[in-house]
């Protein structure tokens, strides 16, 4: 299992962030070709993030790019650039169906082929923007066995529904629909980036809402968001303690051949094992929540 | 690859660097390195900013390094983007940019 919580945006034409990024230590660095990256300096970009992505360190680092969409001058450029450089997972903008994932998948295969790189090691994630997605969230979702995870994208998607970022009402029925979208694929899902970096108390409520509903983890703009979403996202005390517990019953029912786990009288079954599982990962990686 | 016209690509904010480059006067490689940090890694960005040009095959133009303390990774990236757009290049030899 890996900790996918923290996912941070970088501007991949900005050298003083790629040279620095690594210190803050989010699960995930995702490089922005896109948005965040002037027409005139999508050339630029392109060659930075190329060797950033080779700089040993971010060696340790799981490292994301966000390309431009296939279908823009600049999306296959993106793509030769990253796949060359190692990147361990690109993330495509603007996916509508299936059809999308399937036209990366090939091209990336082919560069894979071409560059010596090993085919299938480049992993992928659809980021889901529009009504469409939305709908197809499902199909995308199952449409390669490269895909980590799928990604909310808020900005795009509250304006192709002709509605505006508000409390999170305006994204109720699409956080659902990926959420379970990702659960039926059994890849990770992705929440929205939270644009007010100044507004931690309305960021740690949407953090707390993702967490509930099963998100893996949050897109991120600010490296301040980090640990306010890390310490969220980690078990209290007595959630380790009891998660303690049931690994401690699952382990001695298992030495002593017992098909059934019980723990003060009550049975533990598998998913509850792996929950466990994934609390005291989550307590290993950042503490118990303050 | 052959510089035939004027071109920029970098910033000149910290951690960054700004490299232009011009077609030679004279066919000779004019190589010309201002750093904050000149002293202590002026010859280890000289090596970095030739060994990149070597590997595009520049061996002509005017070629103008401003540094402000960027990583060799940046130092690659912007040398190689100067000239590509200085050469009118578009199609991308990959091998060449490692």
């Amino acid at each position: 299992m890996i900790l996918r919580r923290s996912m941070l945006f970088l501007p991949g034409a900005n050298a003083a962030m790629l040279s620095t990024a690594f210190v803050y230590k989010p699960d995930s660095i995702m490089f922005d070709l896109e948005d965040a990256v002037s027409l005139r300096e999508k050339d630029a970009a392109r060659l930075l993030v190329f060797h950033a992505l080779q700089n040993p360190a971010y060696a340790d680092i799981e490292t994301v790019v966000r390309i431009n969409p296939l279908a823009t001058p600049f999306g296959l450029a993106d793509l030769e650039a990253v796949v060359r450089a190692g990147v361990d997972i690109v993330r495509l903008p603007k996916t509508d169906s299936a059809a999308d994932v399937h036209e990366l998948e090939a091209q990336v295969e082919r560069i894979e082929r071409e560059c010596g790189r090993e085919v299938g090691s480049t992993r992928l994630m659809a980021a889901i923007e529009s009504a469409s997605g939305v709908v197809n969230a499902l199909a995308i979702a199952t449409a390669s066995k490269r895909l980590v995870g799928i990604a909310l994208a808020g900005f795009d998607y509250v304006m192709d529904m002709q509605t505006e970022r508000g409390d999170g009402t305006e994204l109720f029925y699409a956080r659902c629909a990926v959420l379970h979208a990702a659960r039926v694929a059994g890849i990770d899902a992705f929440d929205v980036v939270y644009s007010d970096v100044n507004d931690e108390a309305g960021f740690l409520r949407e953090v707390e809402l993702i967490r509930k509903l099963g998100f893996n983890g949050k897109s991120l703009i600010n490296p301040r968001q980090i640990e306010l979403l890390h310490n969220a996202y980690a078990p209290t005390e007595e959630d380790v303690e009891h998660a303690q517990r049931v690994i401690a019953a699952a382990d001695k029912a298992e030495r002593e051949g017992l098909g059934v786990v019980s723990l003060n009288g009550k049975m533990i079954d598998a998913p509850i094992v792996n929950h466990a599982r994934r609390v005291l990962q989550r307590a290993q990686a950042s503490g118990v929540r303050k | 690859m052959q510089i035939v016209k004027e071109a920029l690509a970098g910033t000149l904010e910290s951690s960054d660097l700004l490299v232009k480059v011009a077609p030679a006067a004279d066919g000779r490689l004019e190589l010309v390195i201002e750093s904050e940090v000149m002293r202590q890694f002026g010859a280890q960005i000289r090596r970095v900013v030739a060994e990149t040009l070597e590997r595009l095959g520049v061996t002509a133009g005017l070629v103008v390094v401003e540094d402000k303390g960027a990583l060799d990774c940046a130092i690659r990236a912007r040398v190689q983007t100067a000239v590509l757009r200085g050469a009118g290049q578009v199609q991308i030899d990959w091998s060449r940019l490692s």
